[in-house]
């Protein structure tokens, strides 16, 4: 059976500056993939490049065994790939429920419409004709994953959902994926929180310096692992 | 009575420098892009209305059945095959090659048309009036330009918050790279822009023809009013550009009552003014970062 995302030698860059080196990471249907590692590691980039943000050889990165490295990000969205990008990025000056709406530019059919998102985070629905850009900090981190889900992914890519948030706010944030996950959606998180991503993961990946150094099952990994892993020696 | 109605023209002529200025304040808002050829682009749309009319017989109105929808094409295909190649972290690309759109523009039409005044009729419409008392008397050309341009406002503004389109139009100039994560296609938006832009255009273009001379170097001044018009509206609102349009058109109609050598002075002072109390225009609504 192929993978859901496999990328195979993958590699970025910023103008001459590479980001990313030869990194092999595979997703398969249903999992929770964690990606954990330091400031700089190449998470954010990783994810930017599996979403066409940055621009990658066709067959470093498989989709469902299809190449799908070159492609546009509207592209790759039409897919199935949604990512929630770090710093939530929501439009400033679109109302929150046009925010969501931004979702289904793509016109994927699916589970998720405005409903069920007001229905996962009910504290939208109260705000949904106000400036996003007058939500609190966690409340436009539910924004953000809510207009991911108007995409009707099968992979939901998360970068960094618990930036700049209160663990409080973090745990309300968290406790949304499950009900994601049990619409059968496919779910890669990247944290720099080490104990939060392995806490939601199946399996989880470390980066540093734009390379894997360690993947493995929370369970079967040990905190000097991770520790070696995640700073290096 | 004379001042008021003074104002009262300057106030509808306002209607045509605010449908000048929409388009302008469109493809500005959605990609940032400042297109001087805009308006040689006006001039280019009169041309082709000159065209259409001499062809068909087809009255200057009615022209736009015809000059719209190829106004439209032209501004997607000009957009898609030209200028989204300029778009990127630099503003000077753009300018570039827009300056280098109006020589061409200009030049073509001087070799096609000559340096001859042209102008479209439109028989008593032009100067047919509805008298409010004995003094004061509304044009009914001039009102129709100001209906249009409310009209055309008015549907720009529909579209730009009330439908997908529109919401991708001002995602995108929230953030372009974001929209394009969610499925918006940025090429295809910003040819859609202007393609907007040019079916708008088309309409000024035409009241402009029926109203006034035009040649192939008129497009620069029409371009000048555009720009103050965005400008003193404050950029990012359509309806803060009728507002400068009609500050325009009225501020020219003041000055010209006061000398006839004032008109394009005072309506330059009035921009001058107005950027000098309120840099960010009088009803800003852009916000960059």
């Amino acid at each position: 059976m192929t993978a859901l995302l496999a990328t195979s030698g993958l590699t970025a860059f910023y103008g001459d500056f590479q980001a990313l080196f030869s990194v092999d990471l595979t997703v398969e249907a249903g999992e929770a993939v964690a990606i954990i590692g330091a400031n700089g590691a190449g998470k954010s980039t990783l994810l930017r490049t599996i979403c066409g943000l940055l621009s990658a050889a066709p067959e470093r990165i498989r989709y469902r065994g299809e190449a799908i490295g070159s492609l546009s990000p509207a592209d790759i969205v039409t897919r199935g790939i949604a990512l929630v990008p770090e710093g939530r990025k929501l439009f400033a000056s679109l109302s929150v429920e046009e925010n969501l709406l931004m979702g289904q530019q793509c016109g994927r059919k699916g589970p998720w419409h405005l409903e069920r998102v007001y229905a996962l985070f009910p504290m939208l629905r109260e705000r949904r004709h106000q400036p996003a850009t007058s939500l609190s900090g966690g409340q436009q981190q539910m924004a953000a994953i809510g207009r991911a889900l108007m995409t009707n992914p099968d992979l939901l890519l998360c970068d960094e959902i618990s930036l700049g948030l209160a663990p409080i706010v973090i745990r309300d944030v968290y406790a949304a994926l499950p009900g994601i996950r049990a619409e059968g959606t496919t779910l890669v998180v990247v944290e720099q929180d080490i104990a939060r991503a392995l806490g939601v993961a199946d399996r989880v990946y470390c980066l540093q310096e734009g390379r894997v150094t360690l993947e493995g099952r929370p369970a079967t990994l040990t905190r000097e692992q991770i520790k070696l892993a995640y700073f290096g020696v | 009575m004379d001042w008021v109605n003074a104002i009262v023209q300057g106030a509808l002529v306002g209607g045509l420098y605010a449908l000048f200025a929409a388009g302008l304040s469109l493809m500005f808002g959605v990609m940032r892009l400042v297109n001087i050829a805009h308006g040689d682009l006006i001039v280019l749309a009169a041309y082709l209305g000159l065209v259409v009319v001499n062809a068909t017989g087809l009255g200057p109105f009615l022209s736009l059945i015809i000059v719209v929808p190829v106004m439209f094409v032209l501004g997607y295909i000009l957009q898609r095959g030209l200028l989204n190649f300029t778009l990127g972290g630099d503003i000077l690309p753009p300018l570039l090659v827009t300056f280098g759109l109006s020589i061409i523009i200009q030049n073509a039409l001087l070799e096609g048309f000559s340096a001859d005044d042209q102008k479209l009729q439109a028989g008593n419409f032009e100067t047919a009036s509805l008298h409010i008392t004995d003094q004061l008397a509304i044009g009914w050309f001039p009102f129709a330009i100001f209906l249009t341009a409310l009209a055309v406002i008015g549907l720009l503004e529909f579209m730009l918050y009330r439908t997908a389109l529109g919401r991708a139009f001002r995602a995108t100039s929230d953030d372009s790279d974001t929209a394009r994560l969610y499925g918006v296609r940025n090429r295809h938006v910003y040819s859609m822009a202007t393609a907007l832009a040019l079916a708008v255009i088309s309409i000024a273009a035409i009241f402009l023809a029926v109203r006034v001379n035009f040649d192939p170097a008129s497009g620069p001044a029409r371009l000048l009013y555009a720009f103050e018009a965005v400008i003193i509206g404050g950029l990012g609102s359509l309806w803060g550009t009728l507002a400068g349009g009609v500050v325009l058109g009225v501020a020219q109609a003041i000055g010209a009552q006061l000398n006839p050598g004032w008109e394009q002075l005072a309506g330059h002072v009035a921009f001058l003014l107005v950027l000098i109390v309120r840099p960010r225009g009088l009803f800003p609504r852009l916000v960059d970062g």
